[in-house]
């Protein structure tokens, strides 16, 4: 019953002609996003974060999950059309699907990507809607022990998950949690780590960081790798696929959604992974596995599936515990604080509109995804077209004039040029920023936590393992880190993420 | 190849971790450490400082034994214009208004790519700079000068 009184919530939050407008906003900037090369979601979240403070919580929310979802699909059009993904989460895609675009059936292709991709929207929509109550009513019991250990476990995963080696991947969460204290300290007032400068007094904010390292470093990389890359496009045929398509279509779907459902609510794991395993799963048992790599339906219906529901279901973890899964979701629980909301398993009792509300306007973007692309098909064409040396210094503009909108001070925009250097010495190091970003959110909130865990215990730092729930989370978190470094898995990690 | 040279990558990775994490231990120590059941503002960073130096000497050692990929080739020049058109930027925005800054911003930056060529650039740079003022300050409102307080704005 829970179910249905919060869905209806829900769909009274979600129709709403204005959320309505700002969810039609977000799949559209997404879809944009994710055609256009060079830009991520997660630095388009952060260029766009400024821009939501002026909306309502819901709407803002709304709105930047549209855009989540609609670069995602936005990415699975240019890897299509112009073996290029867009996004990380759409590079299998363009095995299979640039190969159909090939033999003329480009428009069946992008039919298959937007088909899927509602379908597996649809399904993780009524999953999240099952199982995000009960995940929440468990984590209303927990205690400062209990969500220190959550956040453990948040950072081991993000750092399981990432490519790259595990040490130097934890080095960077150090570093994020560092990144963290400066500011002012919450309980005593001191002023740490701000050398007298009163811009830091506030602390750096994680918006700035995000720009910096994930939209200027990436422009900084992308420009180092310049060169001629030739693109093709491909007339378009018909857009309807085959009855032999449709029934080659259901299973390979059906299996991704369900992959990337369960992979989405995995720390770390999200669109990327789900799409990756959903396609070398497909290959193993499908029965047209020879045609993989030749333009297999199958191929694109998998990955496709499998990234959106993995994106959607990466929102669990997110909306239920407060805990970040990915840079992106950490940028949407950011927007959270920012709006006075608390990230944790008391939005959904005390915030009901907003918990379902983006819930079910999740289900309403894939719908306007599926209806407003395919005719649109022929803008994003032209716009995946643009040349980078064009497109770079205009995302340069936007990302100094968003920085400096967020408290009207030219020092974040001198900031946002420091973190972007960084970026870049980390990148060529070959260290992830994700999870030092993920570190810098949760940074300030774990610090409290210890210290009133410690307090409660009286300085006993046996408290994580002594209380059941918190020893069961850290006893995961430590059983993630030993599975990351055993060989085999080692290996097939380091697979994943060299294809 | 010398024993320095077998894991570039790692190996600055861990002298640059071990920095941080000294500094951060170092000027921590302005401020009370209390003890573990009343954190003082000092504990969490120099509990944090601690392990980055740890980790740090980790990588330094591992990349003695294990070898590793060499360092890409920093392409400073790129990144000095990209860097340094964002500082122009917040230096010229409030004197020099929005108009001049994303002007400059875009030049400088455009300056970064081999397919640079001044006539694209500056016509980019305008189209940029009329369409921001527009969608910022007249659509958004904020609260930017078009034309800064140095020029009479």
């Amino acid at each position: 019953m829970d179910l249905f009184a919060g869905l209806w919530i829900g769909l009274q939050t979600a129709l709403t002609p204005i959320n309505m407008l700002y969810c039609l906003i977000g799949v559209f900037v997404g879809t944009l996003i994710g055609v256009l090369p060079g830009l991520g979601p997660a630095a388009t979240v952060a260029m766009l974060l400024p821009a939501s403070f002026v909306l309502p919580p819901v709407s803002s929310l709304i709105m930047l999950a549209g855009i989540y979802y609609g670069a995602q699909y936005g990415g699975s059009t240019t890897s299509i059309l112009v073996n290029l993904p867009g996004e990380a989460s759409s590079i299998v895609t363009c095995l299979d699907g640039y190969q159909m675009a090939l033999k003329g059936r480009a428009g069946v292709a992008l039919a298959t990507a937007a088909i899927c991709s509602f379908f597996a929207g649809t399904v993780t929509t009524i999953i999240i809607a099952l199982f995000a109550p009960p995940l929440a009513n468990v984590a209303l019991t927990f205690g400062p022990a209990e969500y220190f250990s959550l956040m453990v476990l948040g950072l081991v995963c993000s750092v399981v998950l990432a490519s790259g080696s595990l040490l130097k991947a934890i080095g960077m969460i150090v570093v994020g949690l560092l990144l963290g204290v400066i500011g002012t300290d919450v309980s005593s007032g001191a002023q740490r780590f701000t050398f007298g400068i009163p811009e830091l007094m506030d602390g750096i904010g994680f918006v700035t960081v995000a720009m910096g390292m994930f939209g200027i470093g990436e422009i900084v990389l992308n420009l180092d790798h310049e060169g001629t890359t030739e693109r093709k496009v491909h007339v378009l045929s018909s857009f309807m696929p085959t009855r032999e398509d449709w029934k080659r279509m259901i299973s390979p779907t059906l299996r991704g959604t369900l992959l990337g459902a369960c992979l989405g609510i995995l720390p770390g794991g999200g669109a990327l992974v789900a799409s990756f395993a959903a396609y070398s799963v497909e290959k193993k048992v499908s029965k047209y596995s020879s045609e993989f790599g030749k333009g297999a339906i199958e191929g694109v219906a998998a990955p496709e599936s499998a990234n959106n529901a993995g994106a959607q279901a990466s929102f669990i973890p997110m909306l239920t515990l407060g805990i970040p899964t990915s840079p992106v979701m950490a940028l949407m629980i950011g927007a959270m604080i920012i709006q006075g909301v608390q990230p944790g398993p008391a939005v959904m009792t005390e915030q009901p509109a907003l918990f379902w509300g983006v819930i079910v306007s999740m289900w309403m973007g894939n719908l306007f995804l599926l209806v407003l692309n395919l005719p649109m098909i022929g803008l994003w064409v032209r716009l995946c077209m643009v040349p980078y040396h064009l497109l770079y210094p205009a995302i340069l503009v936007f990302c100094s004039i968003g920085v400096f909108s967020l408290s009207n001070s030219q020092f974040d925009v001198y900031f946002l040029a420091l973190f972007g250097f960084i970026g870049y010495v980390f990148a060529k190091l070959g260290c992830e920023p994700a999870p030092m970003l993920l570190a810098l959110i949760l940074g300030p909130m774990m610090e409290e936590y210890l210290r009133r865990a410690m307090l409660m215990s009286r300085g006993d730092p046996t408290v994580f393992l002594s209380r059941p729930i918190s020893c069961v989370i850290l006893i995961v978190a430590a059983a993630a880190l030993v599975a990351a470094l055993i060989p085999t898995i080692r290996n097939k990690r380091e697979e994943a993420f060299q294809e | 190849m010398g024993i320095l040279n077998r894991n570039p990558k790692d190996l600055w990775t861990g002298v640059l971790f071990t920095v941080v994490g000294l500094a951060a231990v170092y000027f921590a120590q302005n401020h009370p450490i209390g003890n573990a059941m009343r954190m003082g503002p000092a504990y969490f960073p120099t509990m944090l400082g601690t392990l980055l130096v740890l980790i740090g000497i980790a990588l330094v050692l591992r990349s003695f034994i294990r070898s590793g990929l060499p360092l890409d080739r920093f392409a400073l020049g790129k990144v000095a214009w990209v860097v340094g058109s964002i500082l122009l930027f917040g230096l010229l925005l409030r004197g020099m208004g929005l108009v001049i800054a994303i002007i400059v911003i875009v030049i400088v930056s455009a300056y970064a790519s081999q397919k640079f060529r001044w006539p694209v650039a500056v016509a980019l740079a305008v189209g940029i700079a009329i369409s921001s003022a527009i969608v910022f300050i007249v659509l958004l409102g904020i609260p930017i000068p078009i034309i800064g307080t140095w020029i009479g704005g």
